[in-house]
């Protein structure tokens, strides 16, 4: 466009008014419309953690104990590692169903290559050869990046539905799990480092340091994003509702940090689980990468006419989702202490593809965020960690968390509803 | 008015299998013109722009732009000459917001690859301003929370934003009301005005005389005639789309 200025230089309209800041009455009146036309955030998963937390703790009161909480961040942290990677898939509008088992395979590499040393006699290697942790843990990670390599590109180049691509997986990473168990029943992971992951925990000052360096970045961060909003002369937040918004992530991080050092401290793996969510939220947000994905999810059609490589995209998405599944199958050795042939089984894939569920991440594609995994599973573990101690048994267990994954995708359908009502998609 | 075209076809044609799609037709388009193009169904109308745009080539016929031969083999290299299509659905993504969606293949990054949000969104605040499209309350907004005028606004805005000199506008108006189709038919005279060669595709004559300078008559593939508008009327076009005197007879081969 050559001549932008032919307009009329001194109209004020909805555009140039959008450029000015909002008041703090007017930044709250916006939420709350935005709410009520079903915009509702994460507004459903801390009502229904508070909610949880309530009902558990008047029937038993260890729910609400340090100890507790602690064991909850720890047990949460495996299905929220994996469902990281399935809230990309499914922002593409796909899903895997191989995620669990693929977490086995990097489980039982990791046990194998550290107890059970390969045997290389026939290829005239006579001395078992051990290999230190981080060649167990880089080799399981190399084979999980490639399973979702050979998946992704089965499901882009012949373009089948990664449901039944990745159903047909799950049976053959099973089977590949149970060949390389080879009959050997349970193998103990005894390597200090392996278990350290979901075993250490870190001393309160530095819990109190931990706690401060986030706050801190993320002030930060929104600092300096309204100050060069500012400067560019676009719109920004009320400085009022920053602050809000920081004093109750520091009233929330600094509680937690005080609880958890009561017990044994800010377990190491809690750290681990919010800087993938920071690297994961970044890359999902902020790179073209990132953008592409949510462009494929929305509609693929637009995103191939803007010169996307859609299909590069896609095999990338499943690479690294796989990936994160193999970043899950280590945490998963390392709390269970040990590899057993039905590893990666059980309700591994159902809590961790539940869990950006319920954190609202939509299951058509094009929209969630990397956190909801997280707070999914916090509801996840927060609902089967009660459970555990009101004493109920697997059947009742099982129940009840389907019927909290059922409300939480109900909530998300009238949600989506009432945007659609009020003409937001 | 007239100035020298930028865009000019020569004796074009395209074949389907057993389909003449197009036959020996010649188009151009005039920088700070709208240049119409009418046809009843199956006149060409569509196999003439995709041509243009990449999608396919022409299987005879020649392609002149700025005075040069050229020929286009993908929607990249039209984007690359300052060509750009509308097509009728948009190609928007819903789920995206309009700065995203206007740079949707083009973003801006930093030097470590950080999408650059702050300079997007200023430019493009800057286009829409350009455009008079202001009836947008925030940039940041999803497109699927836009009215059909408004995204049909987004979509032009997203082509025009790259230097293009020539804009294809696929049935801008068929799917918006009275109100909405005004307000896109001004965006579509501006762009003229502005000096770009804008091609308009479209069902209804009202909005063809409305904003269009020459009018393209297209009929079973073959081309009736350009008209200009003010020498013409209603009745002439219906004329030519419906019962235009053809050359040759349709269906027949060319025996030359």
């Amino acid at each position: 466009m050559s001549e932008k200025s032919k307009s009329a230089p001194d109209f004020i309209d909805a555009l140039q008014k959008s450029r000015q800041q909002q008041s703090f009455g007017e930044y709250i009146e916006n939420y709350i419309n935005r709410v009520k036309s079903g915009d509702i955030g994460s507004l459903p998963i801390i009502i229904g953690l508070i909610v949880i937390a309530l009902i558990f703790q008047s029937q038993n009161a260890n729910y609400l104990t340090p100890r507790n909480l602690v064991n909850l961040i720890v047990q949460a942290s495996i299905f929220t590692t994996i469902g990281y990677g399935i809230v990309l898939v499914l922002l593409l509008g796909e899903i895997d169903l191989s995620a669990g088992y693929t977490a086995g395979v990097s489980a039982v590499i990791v046990g194998r290559l550290l107890e059970r040393p390969l045997d290389l006699s026939s290829f005239g290697i006579a001395d078992p050869v051990i290999v230190p942790w981080f060649v167990a843990m880089g080799v399981a990670l190399l084979v999980t990046l490639l399973i979702g390599l050979l998946q992704g590109s089965i499901i882009s180049g012949f373009q089948l539905p990664s449901f039944i691509v990745t159903l047909a997986g799950q049976l053959a990473w099973s089977g590949v799990v149970l060949l390389m168990m080879g009959g050997a029943g349970t193998v103990n992971i005894r390597n200090e480092t392996v278990l350290g992951v979901t075993r250490s925990f870190f001393p309160p000052a530095w819990g109190w340091l931990l706690g401060f360096l986030l706050v801190a970045t993320l002030a930060l961060n929104e600092f300096l994003s309204y100050r060069s909003r500012a400067k560019m002369g676009l719109s920004t937040k009320p400085p009022q509702a920053i602050i809000l918004q920081m004093v109750i992530l520091s009233a929330v991080t600094f509680a937690f940090i005080a609880v958890a050092n009561q017990d044994r401290g800010v377990p190491f793996i809690g750290l681990i689980v919010l800087l993938m969510m920071a690297v994961l939220t970044y890359v999902a947000t902020q790179t073209r990468f990132g953008r592409y994905i949510f462009a494929v999810g929305g509609n693929k059609e637009a995103a191939r006419r803007a010169g996307i490589r859609v299909e590069a995209i896609r095999i990338r998405v499943f690479m690294l989702c796989s990936l994160m599944a193999g970043f899950g199958g280590i945490i998963l050795a390392s709390r269970l202490g040990s590899v057993a042939p039905d590893a990666g089984g059980g309700q591994l894939l159902l809590n961790s593809i539940a869990a950006p569920v319920i954190g609202g991440t939509s299951l058509y594609g094009g929209s969630g965020k990397v956190s909801s995994a997280f707070f999914g599973a916090l509801v996840i573990a927060s609902v089967d960690n009660g459970m555990f101690l009101l004493g109920l048994g697997a059947g009742q267990r099982l129940i009840l968390t389907a019927i909290v994954l059922i409300v939480a995708v109900v909530v998300d359908a009238v949600a989506r509803r009432r945007q659609q009502a009020s003409g937001r998609r | 008015m007239s100035g020298q075209p930028i865009l000019e076809l020569r004796g074009v044609s395209k074949r389907f299998g057993a389909v003449q799609a197009l036959t020996n037709v010649d188009f151009r388009a005039i920088p700070g013109e709208v240049m119409a193009l009418v046809g009843d169904n199956g006149a060409g109308k569509s196999t003439l722009i995709k041509g243009v745009a990449g999608i396919y080539p022409f299987d005879e016929g020649e392609v002149y732009f700025e005075g040069r031969r050229v020929t286009i083999h993908n929607p990249r290299e039209a984007s690359a000459l300052g060509i750009e299509v509308v097509y009728q659905d948009l190609a928007l993504a819903d789920n995206l917001d309009v700065v995203a969606n206007m740079f949707l293949g083009r973003e801006q990054v930093s030097r470590v690859g950080r999408l650059s949000e702050l300079e997007m969104e200023e430019a493009c605040i800057r286009t829409l301003s350009g455009l008079s499209v202001t009836t947008l309350r925030s940039v940041r907004l999803p497109v699927a929370a836009l009215s059909g005028g408004q995204r049909q606004s987004i979509a032009v805005a997203k082509a025009v934003m790259w230097n293009s000199k020539v804009v294809i506008l696929d049935e801008p108006t068929a799917a918006l009301g009275v109100a909405q189709t005004r307000q896109v038919l001004d965006l579509v005279r501006r762009l003229a005005d502005s000096g770009l060669a804008v091609v308009l595709i479209s069902h209804n004559l009202h909005d063809i005389f409305e904003v269009s300078d020459r009018i393209t008559v297209l009929r079973l593939g073959y081309l009736v005639r350009e008209m200009v508008v003010k020498e013409t009327d209603y009745e002439s076009v219906v004329r030519e789309m419906t019962a235009g005197q053809l050359n040759r007879v349709p269906g027949m081969r060319d025996h030359e």
